[in-house]
């Protein structure tokens, strides 16, 4: 069965805040609802947490850091899950019960089979 | 096997409408779109070297159906690397259970409803739905659809490959939505079928031929949506409406290419045969669905109360104001709310109508607001005002036809008398 990236999209949170409290029992909530088909994730720190860096001038380039997310914008990536589901109507279904689906939105992309 | 030999001409038209019902039978044994794809043409290959030979077949698309698979899987024996997904085609392929038997019609049927869900998915983009249902229902060529839009070919392709990569990429399921889905899926297909049907209908550009096919396949398209899911009134409304607006065909510009209004149209030559089917499906659809008909339904009710009136005055205008308020609930939209206050001057007078004008907004942009503005005024014999709308009517966008109406209206305001 195809394996789906659920990316989440929303605002810039720090899910340890205390304040993101109601989110995050949301989320352990889908968590255990979506079991038996997750198969893998992650909630990411806030954006002001991110490096970015490139290699310039192709392979064994001088590597260049920056602070900061790869693009500055209102809804960053706040997280992901995998989910396996037997097609895209599934996935969707599935991903429509994340919490980001009305906190913000879920972009659902199947991953590439290795 | 018929005895006569068909025409040619004959032979593509049953290629084309059978092989369309042929790909969605392909679609559920390979299981992949493009291979199907392939698979009907080199059947369709040998279809035109036996069929105007031998005859067509008693049941053509079971009959490419089974030559499509044979080469299919001719194809799949000859390529030494194959991916996973055409391993798995393969061993579809595979009869266990003896000599291949060919699909039943009804079988095929189903095959259809799922192709037209496929090919209508919501994650698909609203374009790409409309060009690929004209591609794998309809049977038309890349560069018929290219020229349809107004694209290249080039893009055209590209749009189609890239559709059929993400179904089978992310595994678009290929079945017919579930009776609870099916009020979250519908909108989608009948959409698709309602903008190829305003294409071939309102385009003044383009190839004239190409055009009027695209109204001929949507009719066709929402016929074979009708007999697989009967009961849908949405679909019944949807087929109404297509099949009453077609009816008007030929009246709608005169010789020289100019708009004709409903009001001047020549009603002997109205379809009275599409207006009667029309007619009557609308008025079944309003039944089925009374206190909660879809804007296909209602919108059925307009045209069949406009297309079965003898004449303009003789029209039903209480009807269809009451149509356009039930429309203007579903539908808020200010061009509804436009047509809802035509109606009313009708019934209740032109200032009436105005007062309605009036209190729409977002229509500055819209030269039928600032028309039907001018009209009201003129009919009200508020000339200076008249005139002002029609001017600033005449300063938007228009096609040659519309600015022509309006410039002779706007003629007749400044003429003495």
């Amino acid at each position: 069965m195809p394996i789906y990236a659920a990316l989440i999209y929303g605002e810039d949170a720090d899910w340890s805040d205390p304040a993101y409290a109601e989110q995050t029992s949301e989320y352990a909530a889908f968590g255990e609802a979506a079991a038996a088909v997750l198969r893998g994730g992650a909630a990411l720190q806030p954006t002001h947490t991110a490096t970015t860096i490139a290699v310039a001038g192709g392979r064994g380039g001088d590597m260049v850091t920056a602070d900061g997310p790869f693009a500055e914008t209102k809804e960053v990536l706040g997280g992901f899950y995998l989910i396996e589901a037997a097609d895209l109507d599934e996935a969707i279904a599935w991903s429509a019960q994340i919490p980001g689906a009305w906190h913000g939105k879920i972009e659902v992309r199947p991953v590439l089979p290795m | 096997m018929s005895d006569v030999p068909p025409r040619p001409a004959d032979v593509a038209e049953i290629l084309r409408v059978e092989g369309g019902r042929a790909l969605a039978s392909l679609v559920r044994t390979l299981g992949d779109l493009q291979l199907a794809e392939d698979a009907l043409h080199d059947a369709v290959v040998t279809a035109l070297e036996r069929w105007p030979r031998d005859g067509v077949p008693r049941t053509p698309a079971a009959w490419l159906t089974v030559v499509a698979r044979n080469r299919a899987r001719d194809r799949l024996r000859r390529e030494s690397h194959r991916s996973d997904k055409e391993e798995a085609a393969m061993r579809l392929l595979e009869p266990d259970d003896g000599p291949e038997r060919p699909p039943s019609e009804s079988m095929i049927d189903d095959d259809v409803l799922r192709l037209i869900f496929t090919c209508c998915h919501p994650a698909l983009a609203p374009e790409t739905r409309v060009a690929l249902s004209l591609r794998t229902l309809c049977g038309l060529t890349t560069e018929e659809i290219a020229r349809a839009f107004l694209v290249t070919d080039t893009t055209m392709a590209q749009r189609l490959v890239r559709a059929k990569k993400k179904i089978a990429v992310a595994a678009i399921p290929y079945r017919v939505p579930a009776d609870h889905e099916l009020p979250d899926r519908m909108p989608a297909v009948l959409n698709v079928i309602y903008t190829v049907f305003s294409e071939g209908h309102t385009a003044s550009a383009g190839d004239k031929l190409v055009r009027v096919d695209l109204c001929d396949e949507a009719i066709r398209l929402a016929r074979v949506l009708w007999a697989l899911l009967p009961d849908e009134a949405d679909v019944m409304g949807l087929l109404a409406l297509l099949l009453l607006t077609d009816a008007r065909r030929a009246t709608r510009v005169d010789a020289h290419g100019d708009l004709v209004l409903l009001a001047d149209q020549d009603r002997a030559q109205w379809d009275q045969a599409r207006i009667a089917e029309g007619a009557a499906l609308a008025t079944h659809a309003l039944r089925r669905s009374v206190g909660h008909a879809g804007p296909y339904v209602l919108q059925a009710g307009i045209a069949a109360t406009h297309a079965t009136a003898p004449s303009f005055a003789a029209t039903d205008w209480a009807q269809i104001e009451a149509f356009y308020a039930m429309l203007e609930a579903v539908t808020p939209t200010p061009v509804v709310a436009l047509n809802h206050a035509v109606a009313v001057a009708e019934v209740h007078g032109p200032q009436a109508g105005l007062a309605l004008v009036d209190t729409i907004s977002g229509l500055d942009q819209y030269h039928l607001w600032h028309a039907t503005r001018a009209d009201l005024l003129r009919r009200l014999d508020r000339r200076d005002e008249a005139a002002d709308a029609y001017q600033r009517a005449l300063a938007l966008d228009l096609s040659g036809p519309e600015r022509r109406f309006l410039l002779a209206r706007l003629a007749t305001l400044t003429a003495p008398g």
